[in-house]
């Protein structure tokens, strides 16, 4: 099958295209991005006129809830989800039930995407048996079976067995992905400790519990040399921390979940458990302080940190309720938001979205480079809509977007050059 | 969008200080003057609410505030069922929202409800029939209106005016409903300078954006206080992470006649009790001249029957509106 997409504004980061041109697609791949290859002659046309075309999102954090929480969502409805956001490729942390410790858990997940083939899944594996802590995973043969890095998931893991993890993931060439969080600091806490938790007497979770984690894992990266990504920033502490590292030559890299740019604590003000999320929204100063991060490279991916809830898992008192916010679909729009306020230019929100994550997953992704496969989006930035809870795709409907104004929104998606999503008019 | 005030200003539900105003407070107060006078009566009971059924719904063991509610409304003349849900559905595993929707299937009026998670009863008046009335008994450390409302009744009637005085609040502010609901109302009602006094593993952090002035020292934090409010200690709190102990806590924060000293001379002492003699403060200072803690319990009743009655009135008041 051979396609072109005609007349749109070619955003391709890798390759500094920033320019109005046409894309070809043969044989799943692309081929050739302005003049057209000789002798090209297109099956299928897009136009693309008055829109975006860029490499298909990859999003370094989406929970699928499958395998283990199907009540939730599963990988067909949250890939089909995806698809309809312009994300072609998911990483999904090692937290299903059962865990991603076992090849056959990551074959499994893999070949659940596959069969649905809406869009390509990449499993993290769990860095210790379990998420328990204690034995280190079989990390050779979770690569064997697709894994694209090891994880640790929440709670801190004991410095001593941190050390062997990173310098056997090393061995084996994976990236380790941390979650920063002191589990100690962070106790009982639900929301960010300060001025709007002491009014509201939510128990808190300080700063510490991120910068603390950070301060040491980033002491053992330095120790072992391991190539390390810390996942879901929420301080700016942190951000700096990382910042400095990496002017010091470390290996780390980092991302921010799309909501931490635009909520803050403020925004849990009247209990609303669609705000509750770990780690915590947190100050004014945070937020910039994320925004500064994704401007000047210290944070080099912006990810939905998707967590597709049922509705009863919000039903409850603030601290009661599920963590996490159903966020495929607002992924690109809410990275958007900060190209309309001017904050980043359109090419460097695309590559946070692209070819930043798909570095930290050393994966063959995020860009048009002719011969990679045609993983393509194509939107419309100036398309203005509202978020309601009717057009979510995703099973879940735990978002505090609802009834926000959003400009840009996704018109087509192609995964390896097949079209597996075209709004409907 | 304020849960507690209806489109026509009047109380909706009774959740927290936070989000009333000035006016509310003073009608609560003056409302529960008028209901002071009614247990000195022969019957004790006036006929508000009459045929309204008010559940007491607490997840959390009480016996004072669950008490005074229920005296509340029996001498508003209502019907009152009192559920102690650690006993009953939690433990089977019904969610809140599922206890909630079976108890307003029996018709009930009225929620009095206490929970451990802080939100809880903002939780449930969300929840609610347009006609139902939430009345928040404490939930987790966010507020406990009723407490801080009768503690406004006491210093209302011991110092009269708000405005000249010096509060100071002792104690575990941190963990603390009853601070909270009585910063936000001394605020409200222009109180002069409100002080919290506590170690700085007690303090919240910014505590200060509550509008307090925080002290760390006893005797410097009640110096020329007029109203000294202490709070409870919890006993899982007096030892561990938070404290060494019960006894150096009550060397350095107990309330003693040496230490009220540093007060005015005619400042009174309050507790929202139960009160742990030799923790908080001195027995001879519990039960001294300056105490007034007793006076606050019976205050409870006329507070809470002040709350209800406006409560229920404003229900029925939209539905007669909305017929």
């Amino acid at each position: 099958m051979r396609s072109v997409i005609r007349n749109g504004h070619v955003v391709d980061p890798v390759n500094q295209i920033d320019r109005i041109c046409d894309v070809y697609i043969a044989d799943k791949r692309i081929v050739a991005v302005g003049a057209a290859p000789d002798g090209f002659s297109a099956e299928h046309e897009i136009d693309a006129g008055g829109q975006v075309v860029c490499p298909g999102l990859v999003d370094l954090c989406a929970r699928l809830r499958e395998p283990g929480h199907e009540h939730k969502a599963t990988i067909a409805s949250e890939t089909a989800a995806a698809a309809a956001a312009g994300i072609t490729t998911l990483c999904c942390p090692p937290d299903t039930d059962p865990i991603i410790d076992t090849p056959a858990v990551a074959q499994l997940v893999r070949r659940r995407a596959q069969q649905a083939g809406h869009a390509r899944l990449v499993p993290l594996g769990a860095l210790t048996h379990g998420l328990a802590g204690e034995q280190l995973s079989e990390m050779a043969e979770l690569l064997e079976a697709g894994c694209v890095g090891v994880g640790n998931v929440g709670g801190m893991v004991n410095s001593q067995i941190m050390r062997r993890a990173m310098e056997y993931a090393s061995t084996q060439g994976l990236t380790v992905f941390l979650t920063p969080e002191d589990p100690w600091l962070r106790n009982n806490g639900c929301a960010h400790e300060g001025a709007v938790a002491t009014r509201l007497g939510l128990p808190g979770i300080p700063e510490a519990a991120e910068t603390a984690a950070v301060a040491r894992d980033l002491a053992l990266i330095a120790q072992t040399g391991v190539r390390a990504h810390f996942c879901r920033l929420s301080t700016a502490r942190a951000v700096r921390m990382i910042a400095r590292a990496r002017y010091d030559g470390l290996p780390v890299s980092a991302d921010v979940a799309a909501h931490q740019l635009a909520l803050t604590e403020l925004d849990t003000a009247q209990f609303d458990s669609n705000c509750h999320v770990n780690p915590p929204l947190r100050t004014e100063r945070d937020r910039e302080g994320l925004c500064d991060g994704v401007v000047h490279d210290a944070i080099s991916a912006i990810c939905s940190d998707h967590q597709p809830h049922e509705a009863d898992a919000k039903q409850a008192p603030f601290c009661a309720t599920a963590a996490g916010i159903s966020g495929l679909g607002t992924l690109l729009p809410l990275t958007l938001r900060l190209v309309h306020n001017g904050s980043l230019d359109l090419t460097q929100a695309i590559a946070r979205l692209t070819c930043g994550p798909a570095e930290i997953l050393h994966i063959d992704a995020g860009s048009l480079t002719p011969g990679v496969l045609a993983d393509v989006c194509i939107f419309d930035p100036q398309a203005h809509w509202t978020l309601r809870t009717a057009d979510m795709v995703s099973r879940g409907r735990n978002t505090p977007f609802v009834g926000w104004e959003f400009d840009g929104r996704v018109n087509y998606t192609l995964l390896a050059g097949r079209m597996v999503f075209k709004r409907a008019n | 969008m304020n849960l507690q005030i209806d489109d026509q200003g009047r109380l909706r539900h009774f959740l927290s200080v936070d989000g009333l105003n000035r006016d509310i407070l003073v009608d609560i107060l003056d409302a529960a003057e008028s209901f002071a006078g009614v247990p000195e009566q022969t019957v004790k009971k006036v006929p508000l609410l009459r045929g309204k059924t008010i559940v007491n719904l607490f997840f959390e063991a009480s016996t004072r505030t669950r008490t005074t509610f229920e005296l509340a409304a029996k001498r508003l003349s209502a019907d009152v069922l009192n559920i102690n849900i650690n006993a009953s559905s939690a433990v089977k595993g019904e969610t809140l929202l599922d206890t909630l929707r079976n108890l307003e299937a029996m018709h009930c009026d009225m929620f009095v409800v206490r929970h451990a998670d802080s939100g809880a009863a903002h939780f449930m008046a969300a929840h609610v029939q347009p006609h139902v009335a939430v009345i928040n008994a404490g939930d987790g450390r966010h507020a406990h209106p009723t407490q801080a409302m009768l503690d406004m009744f006491t210093i209302r009637r011991q110092k009269g005016d708000f405005g000249p005085l010096c509060v100071a609040i002792v104690g575990d502010i941190l963990h603390s409903r009853v601070a909270r609901s009585q910063i936000q109302a001394l605020n409200m009602l222009g109180a002069g300078e409100v002080r919290v006094v506590a170690p700085r593993t007690l303090l919240p952090l910014e505590v200060e954006s509550l509008g307090v002035r925080a002290f760390t020292d006893l005797k410097q934090g009640i110096h020329d206080a007029d109203v000294i409010m202490m709070l409870r200690l919890q006993r899982e709190r007096m030892q561990g992470a938070l404290l060494p102990s019960a006894h150096e806590y009550f060397y350095r924060y107990g309330l003693t006649e040496k230490r009220l000293s540093h007060a005015k001379d005619d400042a009174i002492v309050m507790h929202p009790g139960p009160i742990n003699r030799g923790v908080e403060m001195d027995s001879q200072v519990a039960d001294g001249p300056r105490s007034v803690i007793l006076q606050q319990v019976s205050h409870g009743i006329a507070v809470r029957m002040a709350v209800m009655s406006m409560a229920m009135r404003s229900r029925e008041a939209a539905a007669r509106e909305a017929t």
